[in-house]
Formats: C-alpha cells, sequence, structure tokens
C-alpha cells in the first residue's frame, strides 16, 4: 500500500510541474508573439524557468522514491 | 551545384543514423534468452527490481550479456585494511536472488542489496560491525568517473596545448570545437553573474560545466563502457554542491555576511528568526542543486528503462518497435537534460558566487 501512496505523491508533483512549465511556456509564446527580435533571450530565460520548476517537481519524485523501500 | 552535393552527404548522413537505430531493434530479441530458466520455473519479469538494479551502484562492470568483470572491493574496519575481488561475493550466474557467496577475512562480508554488510557465522546482518565499516571500493560508478576524468584531461590537454602551439593563429580542430562552449560559459554564465571579478572562478565553472555534461552523456549510452549513472548517484552530486557552497562561502565578502548575520532596517527581536532563515538558505541553496542533478537524470534512466521493460513485461515482438521508438525520442529528450542540467548547475552556482561577492551599493 506505502508503494501506491508514493506513486500518487509523484503523480501529485507531476500535476504541479505540467502546470507551471505549461504557463511558462504560454508566456513564453506570448512574448515571442510580440517582439520576435527577442525570441532568443526569451527562449533562453523559458528554458532556465523550465529548468528550476522541473527541479522542484523531481524534489518530489524523490520523495516518493523514499517510500519505495 | 553545391546545393545538390550538400543534400546528398545530408540524406546519406540521415539514412546512416536510421539504420544505425534500426539494427537497434535486433538488440531486444537476445535479451529474451535471459528469461529461459529450467522448465516449468519461469520467473516472472518484475521491472521495478531490474529497473533499480541498473540505477544503482555494482561492485561488477556488467560489459555483455552474462559477462561480468568483477572489481575490487576495499574496504576499512577496525581489523584493519582489505582488498578482495568481488568475484568472492558474486552471485551464481544466471539467476537473480540465490545464495550470495561470503568472503571470509577479518570479518564475513556478504553483499547485501549491492552493499557488502558484515554476517555472522548464520549468515545474519551483524548492523553493529556494519555501522564501523568503511567501504572504498572501486564500483562501476568510480571506474566510469575515471573513465570520463581520462576523457576531460585528453580533450582539454590537447585542446590547450594546441592554443599554446598555435599563438595568434585561427583555432583549428578539436580547438574550433571547444572554443565557443568555453565563451558560452564565459560570456552567457561567468560575466553576467559574476561581474568583472569572473576570472578567478572561470576554473570552476568550467570544470563542473563539462564534468556534468560528460557524465550525463556517458551515462545515456546503452552499452559497456557507458551507461552508469554517474551524476544519478547522490554521492556525487552531494560533492558537487559541497563544493559550490565551500566556495560560494568561503569567497563571502563582509557585505554578504553582513546580510547574513546583522541586517540593517530590521527590529532586533527578529534577528534569531532572521538567523534561521538566512542560515536554512544557505544551505538549501546547494542542496536544491543537489537533489536537481540527481533527480532528473535518474528520472531520465528510469524512464528509458521503464520503456525497455514494457518488451518484457508484453512478451511480444510486436511492442519492440513502438517501445525503441519512444525510447528513441527519450534518448534524444535526455541529449537536450544531460546539457540542460550541466548549464543550470553551472549557472546557479556562477549566480550564488555572485550574490557572495558583489559590491554594495545602495
Amino acid at each position: 500500500m506505502i508503494g501506491s501512496i508514493a506513486a500518487l505523491g509523484a503523480g501529485l508533483a507531476v500535476i504541479g510541474a505540467g502546470i507551471g512549465i505549461g504557463q511558462i511556456g504560454g508566456k513564453a509564446c506570448e512574448g515571442i508573439a510580440r517582439q520576435p527580435e527577442a525570441a532568443s533571450k526569451i527562449q533562453t530565460a523559458m528554458i532556465i524557468a523550465a529548468a528550476l520548476v522541473e527541479g522542484v517537481a523531481l524534489f518530489a519524485v524523490v520523495v516518493s522514491f523514499l517510500g519505495l523501500k | 551545384m553545391y546545393k545538390s552535393s550538400i543534400l546528398k552527404t545530408k540524406i546519406f548522413t540521415l539514412l546512416r543514423i536510421c539504420a544505425v537505430f534500426l539494427t537497434l531493434t535486433a538488440f531486444s530479441i537476445p535479451a529474451f534468452s535471459q528469461e529461459e530458466h529450467a522448465e516449468g520455473a519461469e520467473k516472472k519479469f518484475e521491472p521495478s527490481e531490474v529497473i533499480l538494479e541498473h540505477i544503482a551502484d555494482s561492485h561488477s562492470l556488467h560489459i555483455i550479456g552474462h559477462t561480468h568483470l568483477p572489481l575490487p572491493v576495499i574496504i576499512y574496519t577496525d581489523k584493519g585494511l582489505e582488498i578482495f575481488s568481488s568475484a568472492r561475493l558474486a552471485h551464481e550466474a544466471g539467476e537473480h536472488e540465490t545464495e550470495a557467496g561470503i568472503y571470509k577475512g577479518n570479518y564475513n562480508y556478504k553483499l547485501v542489496n549491492d552493499k557488502v554488510k558484515i554476517v555472522n557465522e548464520t549468515g545474519e546482518i551483524d548492523e553493529a560491525a556494519t555501522g564501523k565499516l568503511y567501504d572504498f571500493s572501486i564500483t562501476r560508478n568510480v571506474v566510469s568517473m575515471w573513465m570520463s576524468i581520462a576523457f576531460l584531461l585528453i580533450i582539454f590537454l590537447s585542446v590547450s596545448s594546441a592554443y599554446k602551439k598555435r599563438q595568434g593563429k585561427a583555432p583549428k580542430g578539436l580547438q574550433s570545437f571547444i572554443e565557443p562552449i568555453i565563451l558560452f560559459v564565459r560570456d552567457d554564465i561567468a560575466r553576467p553573474n559574476i561581474g568583472y571579478k569572473y576570472q578567478r572562478f572561470m576554473p570552476l565553472l568550467l570544470t563542473v560545466f563539462f564534468f556534468i555534461w560528460i557524465n550525463n552523456l556517458i551515462g545515456l549510452v546503452p552499452f559497456f563502457p557507458g551507461g552508469s549513472n554517474l551524476t544519478g548517484n547522490i554521492a556525487v552530486t552531494l560533492v558537487l554542491s559541497v563544493i559550490t557552497l565551500l566556495v560560494v562561502n568561503l569567497n563571502g565578502n563582509k557585505h554578504y555576511w553582513q546580510h547574513v548575520f546583522v541586517p540593517g532596517d530590521v527590529p532586533v527581536w527578529i534577528w534569531p528568526l532572521w538567523w534561521v532563515i538566512e542560515l536554512v538558505g544557505i544551505i538549501s541553496k546547494p542542496f536544491a542543486l543537489m537533489i536537481r542533478l540527481f533527480a532528473n537524470i535518474t528520472a531520465g534512466h528510469i524512464i528509458v528503462l521503464s520503456l525497455i521493460s514494457l518488451i518484457f513485461v508484453f512478451k511480444s515482438f510486436a511492442i519492440a518497435p513502438v517501445s525503441v521508438a519512444f525510447v528513441v525520442f527519450m534518448d534524444v529528450l535526455e541529449l537536450l537534460v544531460a546539457a540542460l542540467q550541466a548549464f543550470i548547475f553551472t549557472l546557479l552556482t556562477a549566480l550564488f558566487i555572485g550574490t557572495a561577492i558583489e559590491e554594495h551599493h545602495h
């Protein structure tokens, strides 16, 4: 039973990551649409922010690993 | 005329790459033979077991099929140093959970979950003695790290000697491949975040960047000598983040430490709470670096291994093309993640160093 609760927790964390990175991507696309010259800067900022948000989501995955054993 | 010959080389290269990936599907077939045990005693395939075994460190190098190269086990106990081959501790070939060998040295050693533990005569784990055991073995991760160190030394020593020999001339060969990356680290990571004193920290940032990147890449290669999950080993990322912690805090100037201990414009009764928050902040930033790198790389490996395990779970060849297609896609994504995680680690290290050494300006 513990194993499946860990999996549930990981799934919930992924919801957060999905929403967060989706927002980042969406705003980045809007920004590029408004000012196409700044596309590469916006893209760099988007990638950095996405990696940070994903880091937080993976904290939760790591904690769910601890629940495995 | 130019265009057509360039197009031809592109198509040819693409076809070669596709051919390589298609031949990879052939490798899903030999793996079946490991499932054949004695008649009627077919063991159920446990994906989680196989995956965790591949993620974790191990005391022997898995070369191909059932061939293992045992690595030395180096143990320091209170009775002294012991070095022996892990072949003495090995499982019997071909099965998973049979009697692991027990090596009788100063104590009796046995591999439990791939960790060396001390057992007494009846075979039970002696927890007290195992607590005093220091394991300095050369494991698969250590071998992989040495290999990546050798790689890095070869590449960068040859590039630096090329620069010395070709003073004032345009870069050529490996130099011209490495130079833009080094300039990228300097101009997009070091200079904007650290300021005009960036030169001191360039060696550290370059080392961290290339070390993490090359180890991530070696971990993605599915066959020997690659494939060991080095940056997904939390001890390795722990050391990298401890290095960041030390560099940031030993280089903190007066203004940085003043901000931590004696903040201005804050009422005195808040100071203890402030100290707690600031100290937790000092620890948690490198901690996040450690967990981020570990979790990203390990998660990537787990995804790839799970998708390949689909073939064994369904026990049919028909799954193989789908599975391999997914795996190729995930591997390409993992290439991006490999470079991105190295970049993020280096960027955040530069950022923390920058906050530690920045001048005070109101």
